[in-house]
């Protein structure tokens, strides 16, 4: 074993001790990754290839056919790039800002909201070694990372032990989860899971913060009071508690007032950061990227130097207006992510796909580019969820071109 | 899992001493110690009468034929490679505290009991393990940290 370590992409973690045996163009055997970061780098072994309307073509080919599809459309939208390195994604940034493009990822139906009021400051957060290192309360509100980002738990935020957190887990760390099932994390949390009705979490919200301020909590589906004063006095005891937000939270909040309440509250009582609990391995880099930018994080629109913004500039609205008529869909799968309904208006408009394996949508794309697996075959920086700057470089050659290099490609002929 | 008791019931009772034990009772004792495998009583094997009792016999040992010293058994395929066991387990936080013990890649692997190889807990080391030996104590760092309940002592 030697002890150069890698970055693995395989989830917004982006976990940097990773040891791997390789030879010039394979994977062999992976040290401390879990088995998604382990499917991930070990993923894609196809060759070359540069479809139009499925036949194989070559690379000069795919390209003139997406120029021609770029130039023809008023209207054009570019999506995906959770998975690009932050340079990919700027390219395609300026790419849109080119082509008049609509421009959107899949945070605009996930998480694009809090890292919108973290970009903005409007939340107090952390980075996740500061979790490791002082964290005391973790509260994980519909999230899983137990499932969804194997080693959270393990390398950051409720086993290792920490500069401030010496005696770890078993004595120093609470961690709370908070579903509507009793999830693989919530096993972990032992005593500490509280199970609400789906739809619940505004109540439980609103009870907590009752709680806080020492009033009777109150809930419609009759939440024992005791628990929720207890947890409550949980959280009030906290120095440093941390709430990670997964989408089972975010889907049941229709804005984010209840949020701020709640973070407003226990931070006049205690110390509460929140970390979103971003799935793709680098959204909240397209996030960060694209506020630089133009000043927003998702769903906008370009025109002659003009940013607009608004959720009719989102992939689902402007599918379901049916207002864009062509679409360039890097390294995601909306055909697999989004409600039939929605997604059969990508079937009316040529797509173009870009991105390292096949997927439903590589099969519906007129042009399908294969491209290098960013962090295992190229090189580059992406944001983890807590907002921390990482960079990688690739770990084997490949011959697939880098999702960079096509984009400037098609700039250069546009 | 089973006593002595029960698989004595399953076994010919004959005496016969052809494992190497004085009788049956006591290759049953040797059996739950896995000094000896089922194959060893060879009437047991061989004759058709007791091929029944052969199998379920073979089928109760079968889960520990995989395990270590100490009766560990990590199930393969239940193991997602989280890692919660290699950072809880106390051993392995003594041995290497700025590695596996501060959540990171392991950075002295000559005394670590679990360790996380093509995302799947393999255990080694095993004299190290607090189950192990003399002073053993009943240490259930690495079960009751595990979500799936791949990892099991027998």
């Amino acid at each position: 074993m030697e002890n150069n370590y890698h970055v693995c992409t395989g989830c917004s973690l982006l976990c940097d001790d990773i040891e791997v045996e390789y030879g010039t163009e394979t994977i062999n055997k992976i040290y401390t990754a879990c088995r998604v970061g382990v499917a991930h780098m070990k993923e894609s072994k196809e060759k070359v290839t540069f479809l139009v309307d499925n036949k194989p073509v070559d690379e000069e080919k795919a390209l003139s056919e997406t120029v021609k599809i770029l130039k023809n459309a008023k209207n054009p939208l570019i999506f995906g790039l959770g998975a690009s390195t932050n340079e990919a994604q700027k390219q395609a940034i300026e790419l849109g800002k080119k082509i008049n493009a609509t421009i959107d990822d899949s945070s605009s139906f996930c998480f694009g909201s809090v890292v919108e009021a973290l970009v903005t400051n409007k939340i107090k957060t952390c980075t996740l070694e500061d979790v490791r290192n002082k964290g005391d309360v973790i509260i994980f509100w519909g999230s899983n990372p137990a499932d969804s980002h194997p080693r959270h738990l393990s390398k950051h935020s409720y086993f290792p032990r920490g500069s401030e957190k010496q005696r770890g887990w078993e004595e120093e760390r609470t961690a709370i989860a908070i579903d509507i099932r009793k999830s693989h994390t919530a096993k972990i949390c032992g005593n500490y899971f509280i199970q609400i009705p789906q739809g619940g979490d505004v109540e439980l919200i609103d009870a907590l913060i009752s709680g806080l301020s020492g009033k009777l909590p109150k809930t419609s589906y009759n939440y024992p009071p005791k628990k929720i004063l207890e947890l409550a006095n949980i959280l009030k005891g906290a120095k440093f508690g941390i709430i990670f937000v997964g989408p089972g939270l975010i889907y049941s909040l229709e804005n984010l007032a209840p949020l701020f309440r709640l973070m407003q509250a226990l931070n006049e009582k205690s110390n509460f950061h929140l970390v979103p609990m971003v799935g793709n391995c680098n959204m909240r880099g397209f996030n960060e990227n694209l506020f630089t930018e133009t000043g927003y994080v998702n769903s906008v629109k370009f025109e002659n130097g003009i940013v607009k913004h608004g959720s009719e500039y989102s992939i689902v609205e402007s599918l379901k207006a049916k207002t864009v008529d062509a679409a360039l869909i890097i390294g995601s799968d909306p055909f697999s992510s989004l409600p039939r309904s929605i997604a059969k208006s990508l079937l009316e408009i040529p797509i173009i796909s870009m991105g390292p394996s096949e997927t439903l949508t590589t099969k519906k794309a007129k042009v399908h580019i294969n491209t290098a697996i960013s962090g295992v075959e190229s090189g580059g920086s992406a944001i983890r969820m807590d907002g921390t700057l990482v960079s990688f470089k690739p770990i084997v050659e490949t011959k697939n071109p880098l999702e960079e290099y096509i984009l400037k490609r098609i700039m250069e002929a546009l | 899992m089973t006593n002595a008791m029960e698989i004595y019931q399953m076994l010919p009772k004959t005496n016969c001493k052809k494992c190497g034990k004085t009788s049956c009772m006591a290759f049953a004792v040797a059996l739950m110690t896995r000094e000896l495998t089922p194959d060893a009583c060879l009437p047991l094997k061989e004759e058709p009468k007791y091929k029944d009792s052969y199998e379920k016999i073979s089928s109760l040992f079968k889960p520990s034929e995989g395990a270590t010293e100490t009766g560990l058994i990590v199930h393969e395929d239940l193991c997602f490679g989280c890692g919660n066991c290699v950072v809880a387990c106390p051993v392995n936080v003594a041995n290497d505290p700025y590695g596996v013990g501060s959540g990171n890649a392991p950075k002295n692997t000559s005394k670590l009991i679990l360790a996380i190889e093509e995302g799947i807990v393999k255990a080694r080391n095993v004299d190290e393990c607090r189950r192990f030996g003399k002073n053993k104590i009943l240490c259930n760092g690495c079960i009751v940290t595990c979500p799936v309940e791949a990892i099991e002592f027998v």
